[in-house]
C-alpha cells in the first residue's frame, strides 16, 4: 500500500530505519475512537481516510455526518464535516453540491439513518444524480440507541426491540436499498463489500475509491454500501459477529458491484463545474 | 405601512413609476436582490407563486434553485448549503414549516444562518388555505426543540416584505441563526406598488464556514455535545446572543399613539384592518392608537410595558385564536386591560368587527375609572362568534339533511 | 378616503386580470391600492372574484365590510355580493347574464349592462369585465380613463398585443355606456 502523505512517524529520508510499510493517513486523527470493541466503523474510517489521502481530497472535502454511531466522524476525520439531523445527511449533501460545485462532497450514514428515516433523502439525492459519494454502513441494527432492530436487520434476528427475532408478518422484510437506489438512471455507481475479512476489506476499498473517483469525473451520485458488525448489538464476541457477517448477512445481502454506468453522460445536472481535482480550473 | 405619503413633484413621480407586485413574487425577487445564493422549495398553497418565481428567475441567474423531495429535504438542502457560507433561503406555508422545524433546531444549535418565509395559512393538521396568524407560538416560542429562538420579522404590506427581506439575511449572518419572515397568504397573495428599489446586505467573510480544509484543520458545524458542562457552556452562549438581538433588533411601529386612550396591538394583516378601525373610531371621538410589532421575537415588551402606563385599555387583534395577546399580557403585567378579538379557519377580522371590539373594551375602561375599578382588572377573551354557531353544530344539520345515520 | 370595488363572476371573464388593470391605472394617477384575489378552492368551483381598494392615503385593512361597488357577473356573485354593498353604493349587474334579476336591495345605484353583449360586439365575449371597467371608471371617477387606458395597453401589450385593440375598445364601449346610463 502506498501513501502520498506519510504520518508524522515515517522516518526522514535517508534515515537508516527500517523499511515503513504501513502508517496513519494524516487525515485520520490520532486517537482512539468511542467505537464498541471489535466494531466495524473503524475500519471504514480508515478505508475511506486512506482513499481520501490518495486521491488528494482532503483538502477538497466537505462531508455530512449523521445521526448514530457514526456521528462523531469528524472527531476522527480531519476534514470538514456538517452533521445532519437524522435521515438527511443526502439533503445536507446536495445543498454543499450545489452551491460549491468544486468541493468533493462526501456523506456517511448507517441503515437506520439511511434505510429507515432518510429513505426518501437518499432516494431523491439519487433520483437527482446528485454528484455525491454516499458511505452506507450496515450492520443491520440500531447500535447506538443499544440494539434495537433496523429496517435491514436479518429475519429471525433478535434485537432489543425484536426480543423474539424479526417476524417477516409483523415486522417486514430486510431491505436491500443499494439495489433500489441502482435501478435509477441518475446512480452512475452502487456497490456493496465488507469488512469481513482482509481480502473483503481490499475490495471494499477499491469500491470506495471507485465511488470517489466517479464523482471526481464527473459522475451522478455514487453509493458502496460496506457490511459490518456490531458485536455489542448483535450479542456476540468480535469473532462470533465477523463469522455471522460471512455467513448469514453477506447471504442476504450479496457482495459485489450492482450497477456502475461509468462516470459519462449522465442524464442530471449540468453544472458546468470544474472537477474537484482542479478547483481553481 | 402607516406611514404618511410624502409631498412633492420627485415624490409623486416617485409613486406614479411604483410597480405592483404580488406578495410572493415581491418576496422572492427581494431575496434574489439581496444576493440569495440559493433557494430550496416544495410546492404549498398559498406561497406557491414564491416557489414558481424562483424557478425560473434564480437560473436564469446561474444561481441554485431545487424543488426538493419534502419540505425536510428543502430545509436539509439549505442547511448544507448553508454551512459553507452561502445565502439561503426556504419558504413553506404553515404544514411545510412544522415538517422544516426539526433542521431548525439543528441551524439554531449549530449556528447556521439562513432566511426562512412562512405564508401563514390556517391550521391546524392541513386545514385550509386561507390567511392566518396561528403559528404565532411555533414561530416565536418553539418549531423545533430544544431552547432556542429566531428573529422572527412581520411585514404588513408587501413592500415592507421586500425591505424586511434583506434585513432578514442582515440579521441571520450577523448573529449566525435561522431568521424567519411571516406573512399570512393575504401577504402572499395580494398585489401592491412597490418600489423597484432593493437593498443588498455586504457579504461577509465567515470564519466558520465549510470550504474544506486546505491549508487548515477540519472545521465542523454540528450542534451535538454528550457533555453536559459543554452543553450547558454552548447553550449559554446562545441565551447570551439571544439577549444581544432582543436589545439591538427589537422593531416595533406605532400610530396614533400621542393621545391614545386605547390601544390596538396587532402585526402584520391585522394590524392593517386595525388601522381602518382606528380611523373609523377616531371619527366617533374615540381615541385610538396601534401598536405594531414588526419583530414578533424579540417582542417589544418594554415599550409595550411603557405604554401601558398611560392608557386606560389594549385590545389585541388576531388572525387566530389568541397567541400573541399571551406575550401582550406578560408585558402588560395587568397594569390595565387586555381584550382580545380574533378569527379563525382563514377568515379575517373586519373593521367593523374591530370597532366592535373597541367599544366593548370602552365600555369595561370607563366603568374601570370608577371606585371599583379593581373588580374588573381580570383579562378577558373574545372570540368572534357566528351567530349560527348557538344553534345545533353544522353537523348536526348535515345529517339531517341526508336523511339520519349515513 | 379609500374605495373599495369586488369584481366578481365566473372564471374565464377576465376578473383578476380586470381589477390589475385598475390597480395599475391607481398607481398611474400617482394613487395608492391594493389587489386581492379570492383564492383557493372557490375558484376552482367556478366562481371568481377579486377586490381591489383605492386610495389616496396607505391602503388599510385588505378586507372590506361594505364595498363601495360591487360588479355581478353572474347570478351567484350578485347573490353573495350584493347584500355587501354600502348604503348608496354602486351595484353594476351584468344584465347579459342576469337579466332581470332582484338584488333584494332598494339603497343602492343599480347600473344594467349587458356586458356580455357589449363585449361580443366589440369581438370578444372574454372582454366582459372591461366592459364593466369601463363603466365603473365612467360613474365613479376614482381614476382615470387615460390611466386606464395605458395600463391596458401595457398589460394585454405585454401577452397578447393582437387584442390591445379590441381591450381598448370594450373599455370605451363601456366607459360611454356607462356615461350615458343614469
Amino acid at each position: 500500500m502506498t501513501l502520498h502523505t506519510p504520518g508524522p512517524e515515517s522516518p526522514a529520508p535517508g534515515a537508516s530505519a527500517a523499511r515503513l510499510i504501513y502508517a496513519r493517513p494524516e487525515v485520520l486523527r490520532d486517537r482512539s475512537t468511542h467505537y464498541c470493541p471489535g466494531c466495524g466503523h473503524g475500519v471504514v474510517h480508515r478505508l475511506l481516510a486512506e482513499v481520501l489521502t490518495e486521491l488528494d481530497l482532503p483538502a477538497h472535502t466537505i462531508a455530512v455526518a449523521p445521526v448514530g454511531c457514526a456521528v462523531f466522524a469528524y472527531d476522527y476525520l480531519d476534514i470538514d464535516f456538517v452533521e445532519a439531523p437524522h435521515g438527511r445527511a443526502p439533503a445536507v449533501a446536495t445543498g454543499i453540491r450545489r452551491v460549491r460545485p468544486e468541493a468533493f462532497v462526501l456523506t456517511y450514514q448507517g441503515d437506520g439513518d439511511l434505510a429507515a428515516i432518510g429513505t426518501a433523502e437518499i432516494v431523491h439525492a439519487a433520483a437527482r444524480g446528485e454528484r455525491i459519494t454516499a458511505i452506507f454502513v450496515n450492520n443491520g441494527i440500531y447500535g447506538m440507541t443499544g440494539g434495537q432492530m433496523a429496517p435491514t436487520t436479518l429475519l429471525g434476528q433478535k434485537t432489543t426491540s425484536s426480543p423474539f427475532g424479526r417476524d417477516a408478518a409483523l415486522m417486514g422484510y430486510p431491505i436491500r436499498i443499494t439495489e433500489m437506489l441502482a435501478q435509477l438512471p441518475g446512480v452512475t455507481y452502487a456497490a456493496r463489500g465488507t469488512i469481513a475479512d482482509v481480502g473483503s476489506i481490499g475490495k471494499l476499498k477499491a469500491m470506495i475509491k471507485r465511488a470517489c473517483q466517479v464523482q471526481m469525473e464527473g459522475g451522478g451520485f455514487a453509493i458502496v454500501e460496506a457490511l459490518s458488525n456490531c458485536p455489542v448489538g448483535w450479542g456476540m464476541t468480535p469473532q462470533q459477529s465477523i463469522e455471522h457477517l460471512k455467513g448469514p448477512v453477506v447471504e442476504a445481502y450479496p457482495l459485489g458491484v450492482i450497477v456502475d454506468r461509468g462516470a459519462v453522460a449522465q442524464p442530471t445536472h449540468d453544472l458546468g463545474c470544474p472537477s474537484p481535482a482542479h478547483p481553481e480550473a | 405601512m402607516t406611514g404618511e405619503r410624502e409631498p412633492g413633484a420627485q415624490a409623486d413621480a416617485n409613486r406614479r413609476a411604483r410597480v405592483l407586485m404580488k406578495g410572493n413574487e415581491a418576496i422572492a425577487e427581494a431575496a434574489i436582490q439581496a444576493g440569495c445564493d440559493a433557494y430550496f422549495g416544495y410546492p404549498i398553497t398559498p406561497q406557491a407563486e414564491l416557489l414558481e418565481w424562483m424557478a425560473r428567475r434564480m437560473l436564469e441567474l446561474g444561481r441554485v434553485f431545487i424543488q426538493a423531495e419534502s419540505e425536510l429535504g428543502a430545509i436539509n438542502m439549505a442547511l448544507g448549503a448553508a454551512a459553507t457560507g452561502a445565502r439561503v433561503m426556504v419558504s413553506s406555508s404553515s404544514p411545510g414549516i412544522s415538517l422544516m422545524a426539526e433542521a431548525m433546531s439543528y441551524m439554531a444549535g449549530s449556528g447556521t444562518p439562513m432566511v426562512l418565509v412562512n405564508i401563514m395559512r390556517a391550521g391546524p393538521g392541513l386545514g385550509g388555505i386561507g390567511p392566518s396568524q396561528s403559528d404565532y407560538f411555533q414561530a416565536t416560542k418553539g418549531h423545533g426543540h430544544g431552547d432556542y429562538r429566531v428573529p422572527v420579522l412581520a411585514p404588513a404590506s408587501i413592500g415592507e416584505a421586500m425591505e424586511l427581506m434583506a434585513t432578514s439575511f442582515e440579521l441571520a449572518e450577523r448573529y449566525r441563526t435561522p431568521v424567519m419572515l411571516v406573512a399570512d397568504g393575504i401577504l402572499g397573495q395580494a398585489m401592491e406598488p412597490v418600489d423597484l428599489r432593493f437593498r443588498t446586505p455586504e457579504r461577509q467573510t465567515f470564519d466558520w464556514a465549510l470550504t474544506g480544509a486546505a491549508g487548515r484543520p477540519g472545521r465542523v458545524i454540528k450542534s451535538i455535545d454528550l457533555d453536559p458542562e459543554v452543553l450547558e457552556r454552548r447553550n449559554l452562549d446562545l441565551q447570551h446572543k439571544y439577549r444581544e438581538i432582543a436589545r439591538r433588533e427589537t422593531r416595533w411601529e406605532g400610530w396614533q399613539l400621542h393621545d391614545a386612550d386605547l390601544v390596538i396591538v396587532a402585526y402584520g394583516t391585522a394590524a392593517r384592518v386595525a388601522r381602518t378601525a382606528i380611523e373609523r373610531a377616531r371619527e366617533k371621538g374615540i381615541r385610538v392608537g396601534l401598536f405594531r410589532p414588526i419583530t414578533l421575537w424579540p417582542f417589544p415588551s418594554h415599550e409595550l410595558a411603557r405604554l401601558s402606563r398611560h392608557v386606560g385599555g389594549i385590545l389585541t387583534v388576531e388572525l387566530s385564536a389568541g397567541q400573541m395577546v399571551e406575550d401582550v399580557r406578560l408585558a402588560v403585567e395587568g397594569r390595565c386591560p387586555v381584550a382580545f378579538h380574533g378569527r379563525m379557519g382563514g377568515l379575517v377580522p373586519t373593521p367593523d368587527e374591530v370597532m366592535g371590539a373597541l367599544k366593548a373594551l370602552k365600555g369595561r375602561v370607563d366603568r374601570i375609572a370608577s371606585p371599583e375599578r379593581h373588580a374588573h382588572m381580570a383579562p378577558v377573551s373574545r372570540w368572534h362568534e357566528p351567530p349560527e354557531r348557538t344553534e345545533a353544530e353544522p353537523w348536526i344539520h348535515e345529517r339531517v339533511r341526508r336523511g339520519g345515520r349515513r | 378616503m379609500d374605495h373599495s370595488v369586488v369584481f366578481a363572476g365566473f372564471g374565464g371573464q377576465g376578473l383578476l386580470f380586470t381589477g390589475q388593470v385598475l390597480a395599475r391605472a391607481a398607481i398611474k394617477d400617482g394613487l395608492e391600492v391594493f389587489w386581492i384575489p379570492s383564492y383557493g378552492p372557490e375558484m376552482r368551483g367556478g366562481t371568481a372574484s377579486c377586490t381591489v381598494i383605492v386610495g389616496d392615503t396607505p391602503i388599510g385593512s385588505p378586507v372590506v365590510d361594505r364595498f363601495d361597488a360591487a360588479v355581478a357577473m353572474n347570478l351567484p356573485s350578485l347573490r353573495k355580493f350584493a347584500p355587501r354593498v354600502a348604503p348608496a353604493g354602486l351595484l353594476l349587474m351584468n344584465t347579459s347574464l342576469l337579466g332581470d334579476e332582484e338584488t333584494g336591495r332598494s339603497d343602492l345605484v343599480e347600473m344594467h349592462l349587458q356586458c356580455t353583449d357589449l363585449a361580443a360586439l366589440c369581438g370578444d365575449d372574454k372582454l366582459v369585465s372591461v366592459v364593466a371597467l369601463g363603466a365603473l371608471v365612467a360613474r365613479t371617477g376614482w381614476v382615470t380613463p387615460d390611466s386606464v387606458r395605458a395600463a391596458l395597453r401595457e398589460m394585454a401589450g405585454k401577452k397578447r398585443p393582437e387584442v390591445v385593440d379590441a381591450d381598448l375598445g370594450a373599455f370605451d364601449a363601456g366607459f360611454e355606456a356607462g356615461a350615458a346610463t343614469p
